[in-house]
């Protein structure tokens, strides 16, 4: 996994091929187990809140395969995308959804709460903006140690109006840590548009006032997102300080299950959807020749299985156990 | 032994963690240059230089999100926060981040930080001298030490830097002066144990933090009326040990309760419910409590000192709790 993408260019055609394959298999493992996961909400398997990234799967890939497996990711509570693209097993994943023993934070935590401590994938944290300042704190610990690990926070527009993420800037900022900050702009902060909360609307502006680099790229290009982010992160791990960058996508779904969408209108999200960036990607594919449309339809197979036996997977496995009710409140009560 | 003040107790037990483990660092406002605005940290940047003692902007949510990323990566960051008042500016990731981020995914995930900050005050009115640890004694996740005197100081900060879980670790302002016995070789003060600070058989105090300190002079003045106080200093407000308690009103029958937090939903209600689910046949009249009136710091000196609890009426609630008992107490005497 380790620098893939780079050793693509250098090495024979087949390495490219699997990695374009692997991104594309990826974005629809995402579309259709985020697909699924809705199916199981109205069916009352999942509760609470279901908060999907469909439309923003590009993103979501593109950010993970820029890392090696020992950088560390800080997510928010649209995780699912991530957590998939990070290689946790969907099985768990889905598990944890359902509220079972056997999900990736053991049921405790839910849709918003994913976290495997085997990917560095270290959680998914649900109040906008509060996690920047513990990703901010992770770079601090590499910068300590000399490690030359680099942390990738997530978040999204949202939360580029909250304190945390101006504090957690500043404080990267000044000390130079190694840490890239990865916004995905998907126009609005659950149902406000951000031109109605953002005085600047093109987020990676902000990056000036933390003396940081920031850049505005097309978030539903893989590639792109892919390369921009690599290029940020092999900066930090260099030791030349943290950095913004701006992903410009588009959620086709609500911002949760609940979300009526009274605030966009339905042509807005038509069109949009008529540039959907996983058929994109798949038209790249069969045009540029890198695969025919018969090895594409297999992985959308694949992908289909996988999905159908996690959810299975999720749906048999057992509940947590009452009397581990009080584990995990403390390391040592 | 030695005496040494409060301050010394908790700068020694900084500075003999720092040597000894390497991974122990402190972050905060003018903890480095300026020496700590309470003077705590004097010297410890002289001698552990900018890497250990960090000077940050005045960010209190950066300051502990990036304390608790650091703690997830397996350092041992000691945050300053100035004073009590300013943990509320960093209220969330206390409460949202650090209190929850070995529980709520499942387990993987730990995060070992002391939170150092100081309550009380005079003279510096209603947002600068509050005493607010009942909001983080009411959080299941974090422990909350209040210590008294220079040897308890000492010995749980130790503790509480070793400790696997978050510490909200709360000194007091007035104390930092006082003076008292420490060893000179190791030790270490459990966290999560009550201690007798002095014994007596007619009536308990319960306190903790300066209000043990008022609560001694007050049991000397009973003495000097032929009433023996026995005084329970919780040094710990959670987890809660009431063993000791409960033991003493075994034995005497009667409790008073003293913080020098605001009455109402406080300290001394959980200490009194407490006595009363485990101990009510114990009882043989009410349990009192002795607290802050019930407003916001005043800055004028008459009336701050009628809102903060002195040892006079620390007595007068001994006395009253003594009333059925106490001609007779007096005349066995």
């Amino acid at each position: 996994m380790t620098n893939e993408r780079q050793e693509a260019v250098l090495l024979p055609h087949q390495k490219e091929k699997d990695h374009l394959l692997h991104l594309y298999r990826m974005m629809l493992l995402i579309r259709r187990f985020e697909e699924r996961a809705a199916e199981e909400y109205t069916k009352g398997k999942i509760a609470g809140f279901l908060h999907l990234a469909i439309g923003e799967e590009p993103a979501n890939v593109g950010t993970m395969a820029a890392l090696r497996p020992d950088d560390d990711v800080f997510s928010h509570y649209r995780s699912h995308g991530h957590a998939l693209a990070r290689g946790m097993d969907p099985r768990a994943v889905m598990a944890e959804l359902f509220g079972k023993e056997t999900g990736v934070s053991r049921g405790r935590g839910g849709s918003m709460h994913l976290a495997s401590l085997e990917h560095h994938f270290w959680g998914g944290y649900a109040i906008v903006g509060g996690h920047i300042p513990l990703a901010a704190g992770m770079a601090l610990a590499h910068e300590y140690r000399g490690s030359d690990r680099v942390v990738l926070c997530i978040f999204g527009d949202g939360a580029v109006n909250t304190g945390a993420f101006h504090e957690a800037l500043n404080l990267a900022g000044v000390w130079r840590l190694p840490i890239v900050f990865a916004v995905s702009n998907n126009f609005y902060g659950m149902g406000t548009a951000i031109e109605r909360s953002s005085a600047v609307t093109e987020v990676y502006k902000r990056a000036a006032a933390y003396n940081m680099p920031g850049k505005r790229i097309n978030g539903n290009d893989v590639l792109e997102v892919e390369a921009t982010v690599r290029e940020l992160v092999e900066r930090a791990r260099a030791g030349e300080g943290p950095s913004l960058v701006e992903m410009v996508t588009y959620r086709f779904r609500g911002h949760s299950m609940a979300d009526p969408e009274l605030y966009r209108s339905k042509e807005e999200v038509e069109q949009w959807k008529a540039r959907d960036p996983i058929v994109v990607f798949r038209r790249r594919l069969e045009e540029e020749g890198t695969a025919d449309a018969a090895e594409l339809d297999a992985i959308v197979q694949e992908v289909e299985a996988t999905v159908e036996d996690a959810v299975r997977f999720a749906d048999e496995s057992p509940e947590p156990d009452p009397d581990a009710l009080f584990d995990y409140v403390y390391v040592n009560p | 032994m030695a005496e040494i003040t409060y301050r010394e107790a908790v700068r020694q037990a900084l500075r003999e963690e720092m040597l000894r483990d390497e991974r122990v660092f402190l972050l905060g406002e003018d903890i480095g240059r300026y020496g700590g605005s309470y003077a705590v940290t004097k010297g410890l940047l002289e001698e552990f230089g900018e890497k250990r003692v960090r000077d940050t902007p005045i960010s209190e949510t950066a300051i502990i999100g990036a304390a608790a990323g650091a703690a997830m990566d397996g350092l041992r960051p000691v945050a300053e926060i100035m004073t009590i008042n300013f943990t509320l500016v960093a209220i969330d990731q206390i409460i949202n981040n650090v209190a929850k981020i070995h529980y709520m995914f499942g387990g993987q995930f730990r995060c070992p930080i002391v939170i150092r900050t100081v309550g009380g005050g005079r003279r510096l009115a209603a947002t600068h001298s509050q005493n607010l640890e009942v909001l983080f004694a009411h959080i299941p996740g974090l422990k909350v030490v209040a210590p008294a005197t220079p040897y308890d100081a000492k010995g749980l900060l130790k503790a509480s830097i070793r400790d696997e879980d978050p510490v909200v670790f709360i000194e007091h302002a007035l104390l930092y002066g006082t003076r008292g016995e420490v060893p000179d070789e190791e030790y270490v003060v459990p966290i999560g144990v009550s201690d007798i600070k002095r014994r007596g058989r007619d009536v308990t105090i319960v306190a903790y933090s300066r209000m043990t300190r008022e609560a001694l002079i007050a049991a000397e003045e009973l003495a000097k009326q032929g009433i023996e106080a026995e005084v329970v200093d919780l040094r710990t407000l959670r987890p809660l040990d009431m063993g000791p308690v409960l033991d003493s009103v075994a034995r005497t029958n009667r409790v008073v309760v003293v913080g020098e937090d605001w009455r109402s939903f406080g300290i001394g209600a959980e200490v009194a419910s407490r006595i009363q689910e485990e101990a009510f046949d114990d009882l043989d009249a009410p349990v009192l409590r002795v607290n802050q009136q019930e407003v916001p710091t005043p800055y004028a000196a008459n009336l701050e000192r009628l809102a903060f609890p002195s040892s006079q009426q620390i007595v007068e609630a001994c006395l009253e709790v003594l009333n059925i008992r106490v001609g007779a107490s007096v005349a066995a005497g």
